[in-house]
């Protein structure tokens, strides 16, 4: 449904994006993870037709995102991370408005109001003023907004950003329905982990260059066992004692020492045994995406 | 045909209901040009004589007030999913040209009802040649907000614009002195100023004693600056993007 080939962008001397490459299927929740400043919005802002790239191409349902850039707006749904509603407006008028941007008009009209209020459940909300929605509410609208006018195509800049965690568990469950029941193919940004967990598949982004891609499991799967993590007070000391002692490559971040092994509740006996007072604390868990960038990139998302 | 009118209409009427539910902003962009004209006109106890001038302020005002709103919208707003939308483009100016004057038009109208404190008495059938002139130069100079406001990257800018061009721009339009009575160079600045001839318009529609330059010139300076800008604002809009304006 998506195809990205070679795309590089650059903002003058700065280079931010560079080679990527990767394919959305139809009908998958596809994530781009990544810090800040990775190249997703950069990516975003391609793909949603308001830059043209520097090289190489994007198109969406077989249209190219520069060339066929009318083609390409009929067919997605735009979500930003910053709010595209008109506060002074009800739900319903900035649906409506939508809908006219999209030249859809009379019993059309009111037809897919009625559809994409129902999808997001705000039937109860149409006549409420934006101004006073929480956040969570806001961004269904948007999404019901972005949905008017049926796009086999769903894009979505940091949805969750600001949202609380019960929002954004909210926020996903309607997401994954439009998935279901609709068809939808899904293409959303993030930097939040729980959000990228639940997509079908996953690019990582980092320094604008597409570091891996899989789905969450395979991602996660890379990592044998359990991850490790020590606090220390000097853990370049530390990592290069246990890395002789133990013979395993341990990673630095942040001034912890990470350890990815298989049984980890044995290594830690064995570590804390092993160096007396230099562990201020110990952590162990099974394998999260951060792990994951982290032993990619060697460097922390959030 | 559906697709070029019905963004256009939908932002029009935007504006019109936004402008409804915040009569507030009605109170801000009409307040200071009164206060002006009451100082100035107060003080040289000739209100009749700023009358005209505070009028188009007012035009002017509410024209760069909605029109600044663009660089925020841009960015953070409505605006931007106009910007992803199949809509042509060139019918969402127009749609926000025709708001955004609509409004200046409402205000300057507004403006109208203190006619008689300068004295001004504006027989029914004459309102009809001095509404038009209001809407003529609320079109003027919601262009030129417009082609302002389409490239500018922050408020802040806008602002600069405000205080360096358009309030100048206005202070030698004849709103203060009457171009018989400047001198040298300012003189020439007023004689090139399109706004001198929007001043004029108001002053002949008004029925104010004479003003310069005359009638017709005023009239169609007035409408040929119109269309320049909108011109302007057509082919900027126009233009595709390739950097990160969004």
């Amino acid at each position: 449904m998506i195809q990205v080939e070679n795309l590089t962008h650059r903002y003058g001397e700065r280079t931010a994006l560079r080679q990527v490459n990767f394919a959305v299927a139809k009908g998958e929740i596809f994530g781009l993870l990544g810090p800040n400043g990775g190249g997703k919005s950069t990516l975003f802002r391609i793909l949603s037709t308001m830059m043209a790239p520097t090289e190489g191409r994007a198109v969406i349902g077989g249209c190219d995102v520069v060339r066929d850039r009318a083609a390409v707006r009929r067919q997605i749904g735009v979500v930003f991370q910053t709010q595209s509603l008109d506060k002074a407006l009800t739900v319903e008028e900035n649906l409506r408005a939508q809908g006219h941007l999209h030249a859809l008009s009379g019993a059309l009209l009111r037809e897919r109001m009625e559809y994409s209020l129902a999808q997001l459940g705000l039937e109860d909300r149409r006549k409420d003023m934006v101004e006073t929605l929480s956040g969570g509410l806001r961004r269904r609208v948007e999404i019901a907004k972005a949905l008017l006018h049926r796009p086999p195509v769903l894009l979505m800049d940091e949805a969750s950003t600001g949202l609380d965690p019960a929002a954004r568990r909210d926020l996903t469950r309607h997401i994954e329905r439009l998935r279901d029941q609709e068809g939808v193919t899904i293409l959303l940004t993030t930097h939040v982990l729980e959000e990228a967990d639940r997509c079908n598949r996953l690019v990582l982004l980092h320094r604008g260059e597409v570091v891996t891609e899989g789905t969450p499991q395979e991602l996660r799967a890379r990592i044998g066992g359990d991850v490790v993590v020590l606090d220390t007070d000097d853990a370049q000391t530390l990592a290069g004692a246990i890395e002789e002692r133990f013979n395993l490559r341990p990673s630095q971040v942040d001034g912890q020492v990470r350890v990815e092994i298989a049984n980890g509740h044995r290594f830690i006996a064995e570590v804390v045994e092993a160096f007396p007072g230099a562990i201020r604390s110990v952590g162990l868990h099974k394998p999260t995406l951060e792990d994951v960038f982290v032993r990619e990139t060697g460097a922390q998302i959030e | 045909m559906n697709s070029w009118i019905l963004p256009a209409a939908t932002l029009w009427q935007r504006e019109l209901v936004r402008f409804w539910r915040q009569k507030s902003r009605v109170l801000g962009v009409v307040a200071s040009p009164l206060v002006f004209w009451l100082l100035i006109g107060s003080g040289s106890n000739d209100l009749a004589r700023y009358y005209s001038g505070a009028l188009v302020l007012t035009v002017m005002f509410s024209a760069i007030f909605s029109t600044i709103s663009i660089i925020e919208d841009r960015r953070e707003g409505f605006l931007l999913s106009m910007l992803v939308s199949p809509a042509p483009r060139t019918s969402l100016v127009l749609g926000k040209i025709l708001g955004s004057a609509t409004l200046a038009w409402l205000q300057g109208l507004i403006f109208l009802c203190f006619a008689p404190l300068a004295g001004v008495r504006i027989a029914p059938l004459d309102l009809i040649p001095v509404a038009l002139a209001i809407l003529l130069i609320s079109f003027t100079l919601t262009g030129l907000g417009f082609v302002i406001a389409w490239r500018m990257e922050s408020t802040a800018g806008f602002h600069g614009i405000m205080n360096l061009l358009l309030v100048p721009m206005w202070m030698v339009s004849g709103s203060l002195f009457p171009m018989a009575t400047a001198h040298g160079w300012v003189r020439v600045l007023m004689r090139v100023n399109p706004l001198t001839y929007s001043i004029s318009l108001m002053n002949h529609t008004l029925g104010m004693p004479n003003s310069q330059p005359g009638a017709l010139e005023s009239l169609l300076v007035t409408a040929a600056f119109g269309l320049v800008l909108l011109a302007a604002c057509g082919i900027m809009a126009a233009q595709k993007s390739t950097h990160s304006t969004a």
